[in-house]
């Protein structure tokens, strides 16, 4: 037999490694990109990042396809064809910046609102807003609207934090972990690695989720349930461990408004309000005096049941008399709920009975002495070990709101918030609702050529913050902070469009988009919406829509529709912050934040947009962008980060600061920061103290730390608000009682949407519908190693899902007679979609599913149109209309959360019909040719075939 | 035909895959490509990347089966079926049939730590190797006309240019769910071979005798919630909760 080769065991693996953070989907892992021949080697997780330690998911690994992508757009771009046509010429950056400046100057001079910027898979929202609160319009907003917004209102709304990526699991301690729903999109990383810890451990993991793929695979327990009755499985959780006394009395007592007394005037403008002092401080009634006394008087016995009469003789009860009384309700048995949310009554008590035992039988204490904000000294930190996580799965509700303070509500019952074990507040978070900016945006907020007077978006404190005319008409074109979507805290991107096209509340000049697919995946109703995008006035032969400026990196379906293309750079080119003034990546023990630098530089003629966006900036003469005489302030993007501060000392970046880079969170410029980030890792990390890492809420070493971090300037303790009196004022408004009154159409959603206390109702699309007509569920979630169309373009990654089928139960597929690999009419009240199905057991069985955004429009991100993603995959988006059915008040609702304008993707309601096999899915759209890159796109690829001589 | 050293060898190197832990990301799918593509042998080639018929060359894939498992439990509306992600690369096994079959001799298992390797500058690509294997573990890549299959990352695992601690095959390094481990499955005492005495470690289809080195960690054991449900203690129903605030009282004045 002859010899083998020699295997060469330890050829050097690079010439050099650049650690910057992964842009692959918005985890924001550290990464090392190893460097060979100037091209990329090898990307591996960075081990000393705290987000990912090392690890790195699919998409991570796949950069190097996405950064080398055909997709990659070249040169700034003109539009020559007609919209959708793809054809375009390529111009000089002179001129697409000349074109621009030229657009938005006159549009601020003439109306500042009639541009709407609007930014998708932003991570730059911090200057992105800066910016569009400079140029002035009220229309901005980046894409949490269609994405998440029902769990950060929630949590900040109940507990000043939300999951989302601003808090975590106690991954370390905690024995019981219930996850809501999918949330495979944010923070993926850490959940992976944090699930597989717990189990390992020993800990039980629960997931309620319709479908069991991904997490809910590997889940102890799996609870199939029904979409859109969460909530109410939340409640009858509630309502178990109230009637068996497993709550944490002395944590509420301490924490949350438990005893603030509610105002019982029936009829009146103050009814369900707090009673306050002449000073605004809520008042308790203290059991030993037989007194109402302010929150936080030392040494108070606060009821927390009873009436009691207030100093001006109206009569008043603590806020969790109310709870108490409304969570005890038979209605909210098990046995009740069983049938609406599909789950037994077995499993739910079993479910209360072990989140009852672990948190007070297995209770954990950490014994580091520490001070409360009133205070008071405690010897250890007493931890209840059970945790949740939520996020997409039960935010695309139209109850999504009140199901996530449901399930606030729960955790604060048990004690678990911030508490060892539980789920964990990161840093800046929490921060009480009042801390939050007021929404800026009415007419006298803005006006020719100067700035809004304010931050475009924040929390209203009631109805006297909204956004509205004096007759109760929205300010911004997506009607947010309207009477139709008071506390939509992130906008309603899913909503420009159509608005901007139907001219309601107005018309718009110009808009202007970052990263968003409007065209394609990331809209409602797509095929309106590239209506909407192509029609033309009749009169003036004009767009409805005059104006679209878009950037991106790749070649989406949105391209085709932009009048002026300015092309963005990959992650792997461009400076970035993922700052704490934005996104966060802090994880519960350590303040982080990082930096993206050019670890390759780009070789076509492209710009980061941010800096694009610096660039128009001191071309339109904004102020902050500008000096006094008009010079431009900033040289770009990593010039900004460097000297950009938004308060004194504070700027997007914490670490380093100062001139010798030794200070932290506050301090002054250091134009040697990112050196300084790029040889740490580009990452910083700044622990807690020991005695400030729990309870953050009420902890006095970790409110003092956040001061001197910057997060705020003053003390900003968090008392959990169960009752929200919020929500109770825009209910008094909607009873017409309390002023600004709703207008009529508007009061029957808000009576049925804003109750103070967490409430459950039927999803509005189901509601509308006859049951019978859409007898099933049809739901979507991203596939774990893709996110949404950025990967499906990828030549790794879409050799895993090329395409997607319609994932439907066994118990339909009998009832209807189908199999494996048949073909169905999937048939909504607002279109219907022909597509390949696949038998499944590991779902609900009324739930029907499909991986989300595999589907491409032909000739978009440089994919042969005959490839299946174009061919044979699809989207649910065409069944999803942006509005209601009409339900005979005049009115087309928006298909969203009444209370913050939460697209609910997840409402849709579906029957379905046999169909014959087809070779297409439809609706099948025309290629878009002219977005072709025939020539370009490679046949084969060897990639690294040159360094394996 | 080619013959196998003696076994067993002194050591034998392997990955134990954590079937209760792995989430089917596919990042160790990725993580393995990337490494491979620009690591020994061929570039791992894929055709027509971006059109209709896209394939490639993968050393290891991640196949999703539904089963309904032995008293699989049904919750409510939820089904029987249970997913389960299965990582699936070349097993290393101590009876390699594709060792044997191969007319030319590329196609190794190494005497010292028992990694099966293919020497590409030998392979004529005439695929009986991949015939031979009962796993599907092999895959020819188109363009280099060679067999290729997992080397357990030869090229990193003794590679003194790295860190000793990322001196484990790609997709134990970048597993975010902990659901790979590689070591010597020779050796009783190493962490490998005590997971797998530990939590029952399996063989991935012993009938065919080829002994892999790999194991497969099965799920645990799990409890249904229902079985927890008289575990909650029922208290007294009362008209409008008096029941519940007279506690509540009794609770306050304990605080």
């Amino acid at each position: 037999m002859k010899s083998h080769a020699r295997v060469e065991l330890s050829k050097p693996v690079s010439d050099e490694v650049r650690k910057t953070t992964c842009y692959m989907c918005a985890c924001r892992c550290g990464i090392d990109v190893h460097l060979k021949d100037g091209k990329i080697r090898y990307i591996e997780g960075n081990r000393d990042h705290p987000v990912n330690r090392g690890v790195l998911c699919a998409k991570g690994s796949a950069g190097i396809m996405q950064h080398y992508a055909p997709a990659r757009l070249k040169a700034p771009m003109l539009r020559t064809g007609p919209r959708g046509s793809g054809e375009f010429k390529e111009i000089s950056w002179d001129e697409a910046l000349g074109l621009a400046t030229r657009w938005m100057g006159e549009v601020r001079e003439r109306d500042p609102k009639k541009l709407a910027f609007f930014t998708g898979r932003d991570q730059s929202q911090s200057l992105t807003g800066f910016w569009a609160q400079q140029y002035g319009t009220p229309n901005y907003a980046a894409h949490g609207g269609f994405c998440s917004v029902n769990m950060a209102a929630a949590g900040i709304t109940t507990i000043g934090g939300a999951f989302w990526e601003f808090g975590a699991p106690d991954w370390e301690r905690t024995k019981l972990f219930v996850l809501f729903g999918v949330a495979e999109d944010h923070d993926s990383n850490p959940i992976k690695i944090g699930i597989s810890k717990l189990k390992q451990r020993g800990a039980r993991f629960v997931s309620v989720n319709p479908v069991r793929t991904g997490y809910s695979a590997v889940a102890d327990n799996w609870i199939g349930i029904r979409p859109g009755t969460d909530g109410l499985l939340i409640l009858a959780l509630v309502h178990e461990l109230l009637k068996a006394r497993r709550i944490d009395v002395d944590y509420l007592a301490r924490y949350s408004n438990a005893a603030w007394l509610v105002i019982d005037a029936p009829g009146t403008a103050d009814h369900g309000l707090f009673a306050r002092d002449g000073e605004g401080r809520p008042l308790v009634f203290e059991t030993v005096t037989e007194q109402a006394v302010p929150t936080g008087s030392r040494g108070a016995r606060a009821a927390l049941s009873g009436r009691f009469t207030l100093p001006d003789g109206r009569s008043a009860v603590p806020s969790f008399q109310l709870l108490a009384e409304e969570y005890l309700d038979p209605k909210y048995a098990p046995e009740a709920v069983a049938s609406k949310t599909g789950v037994d009554a077995a499993t739910i008590r079993g479910l209360a009975a072990e989140i009852g035992r672990v948190a007070f039988d297995e209770a954990i204490e950490i014994y580091e002495p520490w001070t409360d904000v009133n205070g008071e000294r405690h010897q250890s930190f007493v931890g209840r070990p059970v945790s949740f996580h939520a996020m997409r799965g039960i935010s695309a509700h139209s109850n999504g709101f009140q199901t996530a303070r449901a399930l606030h509500m729960l955790q604060v019952l048990i004690g678990a918030v911030d508490c060892p074990g539980g789920f964990r507040f990161e840093p800046p978070y929490p921060k009480p609702l009042e801390a939050h900016p007021r929404p800026h945006g009415k007419a006298e907020h803005f006006g020719s050529n100067q700035p809004l007077s304010g931050p475009h978006l924040g929390f209203p404190l009631g109805p006297e913050d909204l956004l509205v005319d004096e007759e109760g008409r929205p300010a911004r074109i997506d009607k947010a902070f309207s009477w139709e979507a008071p506390i939509s805290a992130h906008g309603l991107m899913h909503m420009v469009i159509a608005n901007a096209h139907a001219g309601d509340p107005y018309p718009i000049d110009l808009l202007f988009l970052y990263m968003a697919n409007m065209a394609w995946n990331s809209s409602m109703n797509t095929g309106g919406v590239i209506r909407m995008l192509e029609d033309k006035d009749e009169e003036t032969g004009e767009y409805r829509i005059p104006r679209i400026i878009y950037s991106d990196a790749y070649s989406s379906e949105m391209v085709a529709y932009a009048d002026l293309v300015l092309p963005d750079t990959t992650y792997l080119e461009r400076h970035d912050c993922i700052s704490l003034l934005d996104r966060p990546i802090s994880e519960p023990d350590a303040v982080n934040d990082a930096i993206r630098w050019p670890v390759v530089e780009p070789d076509r003629d492209v710009r980061a947009f941010q800096s694009v966006l610096i660039d128009l900036g001191g071309r339109l003469k904004l102020p902050g962008f500008v000096d006094h005489r008009g010079t431009p302030l900033y040289e770009d993007y990593a010039d900004y980060i460097v000297r950009h501060e938004r308060r004194p000392g504070i700027g997007p970046l914490a670490g380093f600061r100062g001139l010798a880079g030794d200070r932290v969170g506050r301090g002054a410029v250091n134009r040697d920061q990112l050196r300084r980030y790029i040889e740490n890792g580009s990452f910083f990390s700044a622990h807690i103290p020991a005695e400030a890492q729990f309870f953050k809420h009420a902890n006095a070493a970790y409110q003092d730390f956040a001061v001197r971090m910057g997060f705020f300037d003053k003390l900003q303790p968090v008392t959990f608000q169960l009752y929200s009196e919020v929500l109770q004022k825009f209910r008094l408004s909607a009873e017409g009682l309390r002023e600004p009154v709703a207008p009529e159409i508007h009061r029957s959603r808000i009576l049925s949407a804003f109750t103070p206390l967490p409430a459950w109702y039927q999803p509005l699309e189901e509601a509308a519908l006859d049951e019978e007509a859409f007898p099933y569920h049809a739901i979507t979630q991203r596939p774990m190693a893709m996110y949404h169309s950025w990967g499906s373009m990828n030549a790794w990654l879409r050799q895993i899902h090329t395409k997607n089928p319609l994932y439907v139960p066994g118990a339909i597929c009998d009832a209807h007679g189908l199999k494996d690999g048949d073909w169905i009419w999937v048939i909504s009240h607002h279109g219907r979609i022909k597509v390949e199905i696949a038998h499944s057991d590991a779902v609900n069985s009324r739930t029907m599913w499909t991986w989300n955004a595999i589907g491409k429009r032909g000739g978009a991100w440089a994919l042969d149109p005959k490839s299946p993603e174009a061919e044979k995959g699809f989207l649910m988006n065409h069944l999803i209309h942006e509005l209601l059915p009409p339900k005979g008040d005049g009115m087309r609702w928006s298909n969203s959360d009444p209370v913050t304008g939460q697209a609910a993707w997840y409402d849709l309601r579906v029957r379905i019909e046999k169909a014959e096999p087809g070779e297409t899915s439809e609706p099948h759209f025309s290629d878009m040719a002219g977005l072709r890159r025939g020539e370009e796109v490679p046949a084969e690829l060897r990639y690294g075939q040159e360094w394996s001589k | 035909m080619t013959s196998l050293p003696p076994a067993p060898t002194p050591k034998q190197l392997g990955l134990v895959i954590d079937l209760d832990v792995c989430v089917g990301c596919h990042a160790c799918v990725v993580s393995c490509k990337e490494w491979n593509t620009g690591g020994y042998g061929a570039a791992l080639s894929d055709q027509d990347p971006y059109g209709p018929n896209v394939s490639g060359a993968w050393l290891n894939r991640v196949h999703s089966y539904e089963v309904v498992p032995d008293g699989g439990e049904i919750v409510g509306e939820s089904g029987e079926a249970r997913i389960v992600h299965f990582p699936k690369s070349c097993l290393h096994c101590e009876d390699a049939p594709c060792v044997t079959v191969c007319p030319t001799g590329a196609s190794y298992k190494r005497a010292d730590d028992g990694i099966v390797l293919v020497d590409e500058s030998m392979c004529i690509g005439c695929g009986l190797c991949a015939w031979a294997c009962p796993y599907g573990a092999r895959e020819m890549d188109l363009a280099a006309g060679v067999m290729k299959k997992c080397t357990l990352c030869i090229d990193r695992i003794h590679n003194e240019t790295i860190e000793e601690v990322d001196r484990v095959p790609s997709c134990v390094r970048t597993c975010p769910a902990n659901a790979r481990h590689f070591g010597d499955l020779a050796d009783p005492g190493s962490d490998v071979s005590r997971m797998v005495a530990e939590r029952g470690g399996m063989d991935l289809m012993p009938e065919q005798g080829t002994r892999p080195v790999n194991k497969y960690l099965p799920p645990r054991a799990r409890r249904p919630l229902a079985a927890s449900a008289p575990g909650i203690p029922l208290a007294e129903e009362t008209d409008g909760a008096k029941g519940f605030f007279a506690w509540l009282d009794g609770m306050l004045d304990r605080i």
